[in-house]
């Protein structure tokens, strides 16, 4: 690979890139990210190899691995470009059939087609599809169309040139003013104008300072970081290099957890091809600016995503947080300014100075501008990444994106944010989704996480799940978040256990509040956002639990009993088969009967009944 | 030198000092468990939080790390702030109830009863002996290990090293090891009786001598 030394080399060399490639050649791009990896799209990927070139000269149909399309619910998923034909639950199996009708005529293999569940007709291209309708996607955008192991696939779309722009055409203020007019602001959560922490660190005295990427996407039920670092990694690095030249940086860090081993690998084979390509390293593009970009591995703490103990963590130190009185931009790592973004701020970047910031401030609502990414999951019957304008409501979200709840059941709450983020009942579907209006609706924008639940969903119980995970996950340092969560863990668990007392309840509210004012880091601070917005919005349902011992969703095992309807119930033997602990009695063709002593409420019978006769109380 | 009010008080500050310090100097009184004059303040137990107006909103700030800055309002006896205390001083008692030092401070501060189940560790992780080892012995024998609930203070490796020369200054700065409050008998109770009589040894020796083994003097008081 030759280095490229100015703009006008660039120029030419994607010129001569899109020269070579027809846009008439047919081309399969098969999804390798995490989820469709799951569903064995290697194999598939490997059979359009196989089968390319057994059943044609091998020439005459490019085959493409690409990352995430977003669509993981469906996957493994194959667009068949330039047509777009989207296939999706595609098996190596599907692969001969696939390529032949390619080869002949461009015939539609319509079995693999999606089929709208609202009109029941089937979708031909990604476009169509209400998942990908409704949505906006500009940092996502590229992501199931390039091949993230190839920079000159970046490049023939675009790639590195805002870099160039940005390196030949524009000072380091500039640059910082069109971020700062673009409204971009911290898209990891916590929503801080990006221009003006970038001018903060740029102002900031000292000659050494440095740019961090935050990898570290640690949420239960958010992949949206680690899908753009799989499916476009240039994207981040070029959105770091322009940012690092514009506050005038010479070394960067990527964070990124070992536990996404491919995003690991695609993030270093993109900074090995950057350093090649002369975009990253001595003289960039033929500038006196240098930068070098070190990927570091973080071993997994969830806490490690807050900012300071983040640093704390490049530093060698144990991940913990310290108070934030004196900002990282004034004093980060290794006591340096520092500017640390999210991996999606980064790569908003590059978009923001090839189009400007009109452009970008073009969608979104007055405070909070362009678009927002989730990962919706959960009780929703289109699972995925999403990527909407920011001011969404969160009814279009679900319903139209999602495609509503799955098989057809009530909607009861949204969790925001991750196991930090608050519930947001029904009444509040039409909120619009930005960081200031879920800040106020008790919730938070956190990592992008999306969890839809249904009726059967008991509040308390997801209360007690998050609790659980936030008291693993406390780093322990501060009194009210290691003390606090673990007490309020406890009184969530005898809630749900049927042990809890009527000022139990009002414990629960005082602890969650003092946690929320009292603790060292963003993680304490945000701890008891579930129990709180659960207790504000579904206070009833702790109140059966407490008083009543009853859970309505029929989820805490305590206060639930099994019993079979005799009008349902045809005695076809299918629970009594089941059941574990040998419970259920009854002659065939009889109607049969759960001794409750000896029920451990698993649910079995439930699931095995085909007349629903099992009812739980 | 910067002027700032504490408690409705203007007071002068030299500039690069916290919020605790230039408090403490008037003689406001901010309780603390994990602050020490001559070591790192570490922010940890957050019974020093105050209420600091900057003119633009109100927050919580732990005042052992924050600056005193020019104009900004302080309260350290606001009703949020000592609800909060009281709250954090409950639960850092539930964990070890036999501390003199937070029976002492439970006393001072209204706290009356615990209403969280109790436990009977030996340590409230504040982390004064860990700097305590390194900063002023210039040792660094033990640490932190683990993380939430598992974190501890150890030696590396759960081992006795050389590097540990056995000067017992972590012991000297524990709040809860050095002074065994023996008056809580039964969970969910606050002992308080040690600020209402006074031991024999400090008639004899001048200071508390529980650090050893405790008289029992407080005990016996109650029961009479």
């Amino acid at each position: 690979m030759k280095k490229v030394r100015t703009h006008q080399e660039l120029v030419a060399l994607r010129n001569s890139l899109l020269e070579n490639r027809d846009p008439n050649k047919p081309c399969v791009r098969v999804c390798i990210s995490t989820g469709c990896r799951a569903r064995g799209s290697l194999d598939v990927l490997q059979a359009f190899r196989d089968e390319v070139t057994k059943q044609g000269s091998g020439t005459d149909v490019d085959v493409k691995q690409t990352g995430c399309h977003g669509f993981c619910e469906r996957g493994p998923v194959v667009v068949i470009g330039p047509k777009e034909i989207f296939y999706q639950g595609v098996k190596p199996s599907d692969v001969p059939e696939v390529v032949s009708k390619i080869l002949h005529n461009w015939e539609v293999v319509d079995r693999l087609l999606y089929v709208n569940p609202a009109t029941h007709q089937k979708v031909l291209c990604e476009t169509e599809v209400p998942f990908y309708k409704m949505q906006t996607r500009r940092i996502l955008a590229n992501n199931g169309r390039i091949d993230p192991t190839s920079i000159l696939d970046y490049i023939a779309v675009g790639g590195y040139q805002a870099l160039a722009k940005a390196i030949t055409a524009m000072s380091g203020e500039n640059i910082i003013d069109t971020v700062e007019k673009s409204g971009l602001r911290g898209l990891g959560g916590g929503g801080f104008p990006t221009g003006r922490k970038w001018r903060s660190c740029r102002e900031a005295k000292g000659n050494l300072k440095f740019v961090i990427g935050n990898g570290d996407e640690g949420d239960p039920g958010a992949f949206s970081d680690r899908s753009l670092m799989e499916a476009n990694p240039h994207s981040i690095l070029e959105g770091m290099i322009i940012g690092a030249y514009a506050i005038g940086v010479n070394q960067g860090y990527l964070y990124v957890r070992t536990e996404y081993p491919l995003a690991l690998k695609h993030l270093q084979i993109a900074i090995d091809q950057a350093k090649e390509c002369g975009f990253l390293g001595k003289g960039i593009l033929g500038s006196k600016f240098d930068l070098d970009i070190k990927i570091i591995r973080g071993g997994g703490a969830f806490v490690c995503g807050e900012s300071s103990a983040l640093v704390a963590s490049i530093e060698g130190k144990v991940g913990e947080p310290r108070a934030k009185y004196i900002h990282t931009v004034e004093q980060g790592l290794w006591n340096k300014p520092t500017n640390l973004n999210n991996v999606k701020t980064w790569a908003c970047v590059p978009l923001i100075i090839n189009n400007g910031a009109d452009w970008y401030a073009k969608i979104g609502t007055a405070k909070c501008k362009g678009t927002a990414i989730f990962s919706l999951v959960g009780k929703v019957n289109n699972t995925g990444l999403i990527e909407v304008p920011m001011g969404t409501p969160l009814k279009q979200i679900i319903y139209d994106i999602g495609g509503g709840i799955l098989e057809d059941k009530k909607f009861k709450a949204v969790q925001t944010g991750g196991p930090s983020g608050g519930c947001i009942p029904e009444e509040l579907l039409d909120l619009p989704v930005d960081f200031d209006k879920l800040t106020e609706a008790g919730s938070m924008m956190g990592s992008g996480g999306m969890i839809v639940m249904d009726e059967a969903t008991c509040m308390v119980d997801v209360a007690r799940y998050f609790l659980d995970f936030l008291q693993y996950e406390s780093c322990g340092k501060c009194a009210p978040c290691r003390e606090g969560v673990k007490r309020m863990l406890e009184i969530v668990t005898n809630i749900t256990a049927g042990r809890a007392k009527k000022e139990d309840l009002e414990l629960l509210q005082e602890l969650a509040e003092m946690v929320k004012d009292f603790s060292l880091c963003g993680l304490g601070r945000t701890s008891p956002n579930t129990v709180l917005s659960t207790l504000k919005y579904f206070r009833d349902e702790y109140q059966t639990h407490v008083k009543d011992k009853k859970c309505s969703a029929g989820i805490c095992k305590d206060l639930i009993e099994y019993s079979i309807l005799e009008d349902k119930c045809t005695g076809c033997g299918a629970c009594l088969k089941l059941c574990p602990q040998q419970a259920i009695q009854g002659e065939p063709k009889n109607p049969h009967t759960i001794d409750p002593s000896k029920c451990i409420r698993c649910g079995v019978c439930r699931d095995a009944c085909p007349f629903e006769a099992i009812m739980v109380n | 030198m910067v002027t700032l009010t504490i408690d409705g008080v203007k007071v002068q500050a030299q500039e690069g000092s916290t919020i605790l310090e230039v408090a403490r100097f008037y003689g406001f009184n901010i309780p603390t468990l994990c602050y020490h004059d001559e070591l790192t303040p570490y922010g940890a137990c957050r019974l020093c939080m105050v209420e600091v107006d900057d003119g633009r909103r109100t927050r919580l700030v732990a005042s052992c790390l924050h600056p005193a800055k020019e104009g900004i309002r302080v309260k350290t006896h606001s009703q949020r702030v000592v609800e909060g205390r009281k709250l954090i001083l409950e639960l850092l008692i539930a964990r070890c109830p036999n501390s003199k030092t937070l029976q002492d401070l439970a006393s001072q501060i209204g706290l009356e009863h615990v209403r969280f189940k109790m436990e009977s560790k030996d340590c409230i992780l504040c982390g004064l002996c860990v700097r305590m080892c390194a900063e002023q012995m210039g040792s660094g024998a033990i640490g932190f290990v683990g993380r939430g609930q598992k974190r501890e203070v150890v030696t590396p490796f759960r081992v006795s090293s050389d590097i540990c020369r056995n000067c017992g200054a972590c012991m000297y700065i524990c709040p809860v090891v050095e002074l065994q409050c023996r008056g809580v008998k039964s969970p969910g109770e606050v002992c308080n009786s040690c600020l209402v009589i006074t031991p024999q040894c400090v008639e004899k020796y001048d200071q508390v001598m529980c650090t050893l083994d405790s008289c029992g003097a407080c005990v016996q008081k109650e029961e009479e």
